[in-house]
C-alpha cells in the first residue's frame, strides 16, 4: 500500500514545553479511532502526522473520514509515497493525480524539501515536475496564481510524498487535553452542539440524560444514544448515564407552584448531574443553554439553577442565535436526529406561564415541600450507563 | 432433488432469512412507526437490516431506501432523476441491453419527449468506455447503465461513465442497476461516482418483493407515490418489515465475495469447457464477464425445447431471461447475433448453492438433449 494520510497539526503547535503531552494524547486518539479499520503505522515528525496502512484491505476513505473529525488537526490529505528520486517523483505525480489533472486546465507544482540532503532545492523540484506534467498532459498550462489544480511534492526524511490540495481538518485541540466534563443532554438541537463545542476545546465528555417513562419513551432515549454516537465521532467514546426522573417530576407537579415547575426541575437535574459528574471525575458540567431562548434560560433562571451546582457550568451556546446553533447541528450531523418528534423530560409538565425572572428565595420555598437530598440520592442510585462510541476491540 | 441453475432469475431463500421473515411476521410484528415498545422493536429490526445493506455497499444507512423490488427502484431512480434534472437538458444515455424495467421507463420518457440514446454492445455484449464517453454531453441529464447484464453476464464500464459525466461537465445523475452484481462482486458507489444504485433481494437468497435504492447523500429526487412519510418520504407506505429483515439477513449471510467468486469461476470454467466439446455449441457470454452467468447457444435445438427437456430431468435453466417470458432476447439481438444463435440460447446462472455435481448433471442433460431432440426449424 503506497497511499497514506498526512495530517497537519493545528493549534497545538503553539504550545510550549508541554507540547509533547498534547501530541501524545492526539496520537493515542488517532490510534484508537482507527483501531478497528486495520493495522496502521502512525508517526509524528516535523509537525506532520503520517498514517501508513500496514494492510492491503484498509479502507483509506473511511480512515480519512474519521480523521477529518479528530480535534487537533488543522488539515489533512491523502498522499502517494515514493522513493526520493526525481524519476519516481515525476512518475508518481503524473500517475497519482491523473484524474484531477485530466480535468484541470491550469496547474502549478509546489515543493517542500525538509530533507536538505536531497540534491535539488524546492524551485528546482517544481520546475522538473512541472515540465514532466506539461509533457504528459499537453492540454495543461501553468498558472501560479489561481490554478485549477495544485500538485504538492514534499521531500521528507522518510520519503517523498505527492498530494493534491489538503482538506480542512476539524481544528480545535485534542480531546483529553482539556479535562473531562458532564453534559446534560435532552435530545434537542442545542445540547449535542454544546457537547461538540466543548470537545473541540479538548474536553472529554460524559453524558447525562434524564428519562421519565412512561411520559417519555424508549425511542427518546434511543434518539439520545444516536445523537451521542454522532457526537462521539468527534469527541471520542463516552459513557451515557440515564437518570430515572419520573418520580421527581411527578412530585414536583404535585407539590410545587406551577410557574416554578421548570426551574425546580432544572435544579434537580443540576444536583443529580453534579453527583454523577463527581463520581466520573469530571471537573465541570455542560449545558446547551442560550440566553433568553426559553423561560428557564433567562439570566435570573440560570442564576437560580446555578446556585445548586457546586461546579463550574459551561454554556458554550450562551451568546449564540438559534440559526447559528442549527448551522453547527447540520454540520456535525445531529440536526436530523434532534428534530425527531419524541417527548423528552423537558417538554412534559411545562407550566402555562413559567416565571421568567424567578427569585431564589421563592424557589427555595417552592421546593421545600420535597425531600430534596433523598430524591437526588435515589436518582443517582438508580442511574444506569451505556457505552457510546467504543470501538469493537475494547 | 432439483438442480437449479437459474439463479439470475431468482434464488432459493436461505434458511436464516426465511426464519427472520417468520420471526418478523409472528413475533416482532409491530409497525416500525408505532411509538410503543413493539413498534420500537420492529424499527430496530429494520435499522439492523438497513445497516447490513449499507455496510455491504460502504454507504451510510440513510442513503438506503427500501422498495418493493428492482423494478420499482429503477422506476423511482429514473423518473426521479429526470424530474430533478429536466431543467438542465433533454438527453438520457442508456444501453440497449438494460433490464426491461429500465427499458420500459425509457420508452415512456421517449414518449414524453426526451431524447434517449441507447448504446449498442459489441458481439460480446460489452459496451466500450469510448462509446460512453462519446455519448455523454452537457445536455445529458441521466445516465442509466446496468452493472452486470442479466442475460450474458457482461460487466459494463461504470467507471468510464462516471468519469465521462465529470469530464464533460454534464449535469447528469448516474444510475446503476446493480441487481445482478450486488453480493457477487465488489461495488462501491462512493468510489465509482454513482448517484443512484438499484439492488434487489431475491437474487441473493432473500424473499421476492423487496429491493432498495441507494441515493447518494447530496442527491434529492422526488417521490413517485405519496403517503405517510416512511423511507424519508421518498417511498412512503408501512414498511414491509418481514421482507426488509429477510433482505438484511440474506446480506449478512453473503459469503466472502472474492472467495466465492473463485469457486463460481471454477464451475463456470468447467461448464464452459465441457459445453465447447459438444458439437455446434457457441458461447455468448464474454470472456471477461461475471462468472455467475453463462450464456450459450446450441445452434440446433430451440431454447424452449431444450429448457423443457432439461426441466423434465429436474434441471432448471432459462432461455434468455425469465423476465422476457419467451420473447426473442433483446440483448442477444442487440449484440447482433444471428437468428439461429438467438433462438437456441440457453442461460445457466449459478449461486452459492451450486456444486460440481450440478454442472455434471447439466452437461449430461445437454448432451442427451442434443442427441435425442429433433432439430426444429430455425
Amino acid at each position: 500500500m503506497n497511499e497514506i494520510l498526512l495530517l497537519k497539526l493545528g493549534e497545538l503547535v503553539l504550545k510550549g514545553l508541554n507540547r509533547k503531552l498534547f501530541e501524545n494524547i492526539l496520537l493515542k486518539r488517532i490510534q484508537y479511532t482507527l483501531c478497528d479499520l486495520g493495522k496502521f503505522d502512525i508517526k509524528l515528525a516535523q509537525s506532520t502526522i503520517t498514517i501508513v496502512p500496514q494492510e492491503e484491505t484498509v479502507d483509506l476513505e473511511e480512515a480519512a473520514e474519521r480523521v477529518s473529525k479528530i480535534f487537533g488537526i488543522a488539515a489533512f490529505s491523502r498522499a502517494r509515497v515514493t522513493e526520493k528520486n526525481m524519476d519516481a517523483i515525476k512518475q508518481a505525480a503524473a500517475d497519482y493525480l491523473a484524474e484531477e489533472l485530466e480535468e484541470a486546465k491550469t496547474f502549478k507544482v509546489e515543493a517542500k524539501r525538509s530533507d536538505k540532503k536531497f540534491p535539488l532545492n524546492s524551485p528546482q523540484i517544481c520546475t522538473q515536475v512541472g515540465e514532466y506534467l506539461l509533457e504528459k498532459y499537453p492540454h495543461l498550462t501553468v498558472d501560479v496564481h489561481k490554478p485549477d489544480s495544485i500538485v504538492y511534492v514534499e521531500v521528507r526524511d522518510y520519503g517523498a510524498y505527492i498530494r493534491g490540495r489538503a482538506l480542512q481538518g476539524a481544528g480545535g485541540i485534542p480531546v483529553g487535553t482539556g479535562g473531562k466534563a458532564a453534559v446534560l443532554i435532552s435530545g434537542g438541537i442545542d445540547s449535542p452542539v454544546a457537547s461538540w463545542m466543548m470537545a473541540k476545546r479538548g474536553v472529554e465528555l460524559t453524558a447525562i440524560h434524564f428519562a421519565s417513562p412512561p411520559y417519555t419513551s424508549e425511542r427518546a432515549e434511543d434518539k439520545v444514544v444516536r445523537l451521542l454516537t454522532q457526537v462521539s465521532a468527534y469527541s471520542g467514546r463516552m459513557k451515557m448515564y440515564t437518570v430515572p426522573f419520573t418520580k421527581v417530576q411527578e412530585l414536583i407537579q404535585a407539590n410545587c407552584p406551577e410557574e416554578l415547575f421548570t426551574i425546580i426541575m432544572r435544579r434537580f437535574m443540576m444536583r443529580v448531574a453534579e453527583k454523577i459528574a463527581r463520581k466520573e471525575g469530571c471537573g465541570a458540567l455542560i449545558t446547551g443553554e442560550s440566553l433568553g431562548q426559553v423561560a428557564s434560560q433567562t439570566m435570573q433562571a440560570i442564576g437560580c439553577t446555578d446556585m445548586v451546582a457546586d461546579m463550574p457550568v459551561f454554556r458554550p451556546l450562551i451568546g449564540m442565535d438559534k440559526t447559528e446553533i442549527v448551522t453547527i447541528a447540520h454540520r456535525i450531523g445531529t440536526f436530523d436526529i434532534s428534530i425527531e418528534p419524541y417527548e423528552d423530560c423537558c417538554t412534559i409538565f411545562t407550566p402555562k406561564h413559567p416565571r421568567t425572572k424567578p427569585i431564589p428565595s421563592f424557589v427555595e420555598i417552592g421546593e421545600s415541600a420535597l425531600d430534596v437530598d433523598a430524591l437526588v440520592e435515589e436518582c443517582v442510585q438508580n442511574t444506569r450507563y451505556k457505552k457510546i462510541g467504543y470501538r469493537q476491540n475494547d | 432433488m432439483e438442480i437449479y441453475l437459474d439463479n439470475s432469475s431468482t434464488t432459493k431463500v436461505c434458511l436464516p432469512a426465511a426464519q427472520k421473515v417468520m420471526e418478523c411476521m409472528t413475533v416482532v410484528y409491530g409497525n416500525p412507526s408505532s411509538l410503543h415498545t413493539m413498534g420500537f422493536a420492529a424499527e430496530k429490526e429494520m435499522t439492523k437490516a438497513r445497516a447490513a445493506i449499507a455496510k455491504q455497499l460502504g454507504v451510510k444507512e440513510n442513503e438506503i431506501i427500501f422498495t418493493s423490488g428492482g423494478t420499482e427502484a429503477n422506476n423511482l431512480a429514473i423518473f426521479g432523476a429526470v424530474s430533478a434534472k429536466k431543467r438542465f437538458g433533454n438527453k438520457i444515455v442508456t444501453t440497449a441491453i438494460e433490464h426491461p424495467s429500465v427499458l420500459g421507463c425509457m420508452e415512456q420518457l421517449e414518449k414524453d419527449g426526451f431524447e434517449v440514446v441507447f448504446l449498442t454492445p459489441d458481439q460480446n455484449g460489452t459496451i466500450s468506455p469510448e462509446q460512453v464517453m462519446e455519448a455523454i454531453d452537457e445536455q445529458t441529464i441521466l445516465v442509466s447503465m446496468m452493472l452486470v447484464n442479466n442475460e450474458v453476464g457482461s460487466i459494463l464500464p461504470i467507471e468510464a461513465a462516471a468519469k465521462a459525466i465529470k469530464r464533460k461537465k454534464s449535469p447528469a445523475l448516474f444510475h446503476v442497476d446493480a441487481v445482478q452484481g450486488f453480493g457477487k462482486m465488489a461495488i462501491c458507489p462512493k468510489k465509482s461516482g454513482i448517484d443512484l444504485l438499484t439492488i434487489s433481494g431475491h437474487k441473493i437468497h432473500a424473499p421476492k418483493g423487496i429491493g432498495a435504492l441507494y441515493i447518494a447523500k447530496d442527491i434529492r429526487i422526488p417521490p413517485r407515490i405519496f403517503g405517510g412519510g416512511q423511507e424519508s418520504g421518498i417511498r412512503p407506505g408501512t414498511e414491509a418489515l418481514p421482507l426488509i429483515s429477510g433482505f438484511g439477513e440474506a446480506v449478512m449471510q453473503l459469503p466472502n465475495i472474492s472467495r466465492e467468486m473463485t469457486r463460481i469461476q471454477m464451475l463456470y470454467d468447467s461448464c464452459k469447457a465441457r459445453l465447447l466439446q459438444l458439437p455446434g455449441i457457441v458461447i455468448n457470454s464474454p470472456e471477461q464477464g461475471l462468472p455467475y452467468v453463462l450464456n450459450f447457444s446450441t445452434c440446433s435445438v430451440r431454447s424452449e425445447t431444450m429448457l423443457h427437456f432439461l426441466a423434465s430431468k429436474h434441471i432448471f435453466v432459462s432461455g434468455g431471461s425469465a423476465c422476457a417470458k419467451g420473447k426473442q432476447s433483446h440483448v442477444l439481438t442487440a449484440m447482433g447475433l444471428d437468428r439461429a444463435r438467438i433462438q437456441t440460447a440457453i442461460r445457466v446462472s449459478f449461486s452459492r448453492e451450486n456444486t460440481r455435481q450440478d454442472v455434471n448433471a447439466f452437461i449430461e442433460g445437454v448432451k442427451d438433449g442434443l442427441s435425442t431432440l429433433a432439430t426444429g426449424k430455425l
